[in-house]
């Protein structure tokens, strides 16, 4: 998985749903979606169904809860990814 | 649990109880009326000498019955006085008035109902059967 290039699909996905353009044009990995994006609790569901979608992952009560910034996110769909294809 | 066990959880009194009847309800959606009683207090300044529901009114009755019934039901035992219920998004469409005394059916359809938010697209119709309004409407229903 690249890392720029999945970056870069996960900016595409938060966009619709942030609060905050000056920390979504500065995003990097430590990038948190509820502090710094200002996704509110409940759009960052769809988020997560977003993500779910885009990369053909369930996402569980376990993952979501650890989702909280873009680095927590790839590490999560990597680890869903490798799980898939094992 | 019976529909009419799922109006006595609902977390609303009078004025602001806004479900007469559930007609119908599975995991998958729900379907319920209320008919606007005419002395309800905001006909008498929505509008001057015109009373029309206002579409705030229209939403929550859209709300209460396609979203809190139905989360209700979807929680089942695990809804109890700790449940943390409100509403996060709403996108409606309004195409027809509803005047005091009409009958309301509203028509939910559940989108998702993941990590405790509830999605629903529903309509609200007249007695007539004419839509009046259509949106999708979410939620947070947690129970902690």
């Amino acid at each position: 998985m690249n890392k720029e290039q999945t970056i870069e699909e996960l900016k595409n996905i938060v966009k619709p749903y942030i609060q905050n353009q000056e920390a979504f044009d500065g995003l990097t990995e430590d990038t948190d979606f509820i502090n710094d994006l200002k996704i509110n609790s409940a759009n960052l569901v769809d988020v997560i169904l977003d993500i779910e979608e885009k990369y053909d992952i369930v996402i569980d009560n376990e993952a979501m809860e650890r989702m909280v910034n873009v680095k927590a996110a790839m590490e999560i769909i990597e680890t869903k990814l490798s799980e898939k294809n094992s | 649990m019976t529909n009419q066990e799922i109006i006595s959880k609902l977390p609303y009194s009078k004025p602001f109880l806004f479900v007469d009847e559930i007609v119908q309800i599975d995991e998958n959606g729900v379907e319920g009326n209320y008919t606007f009683d005419e002395s309800l207090d905001f006909y008498k300044g929505h509008f001057k000498d015109y009373p029309v529901t206002p579409g705030v009114i229209l939403t929550e009755v859209m709300a209460q019955i396609g979203l809190v019934c139905l989360g209700i039901f979807l929680l089942n035992d695990t809804f109890n006085r700790n449940t943390s219920i409100a509403l996060t998004s709403t996108e409606i469409e309004f195409l027809k008035p509803v005047f005091p005394k009409e009958k309301v059916t509203v028509i939910s359809k559940k989108i998702y109902f993941r990590f405790g938010k509830l999605k629903c697209k529903i309509i609200m119709k007249n007695e007539k059967g004419e839509e009046v309004c259509t949106g999708i409407i979410a939620g947070m229903i947690i129970s902690k």
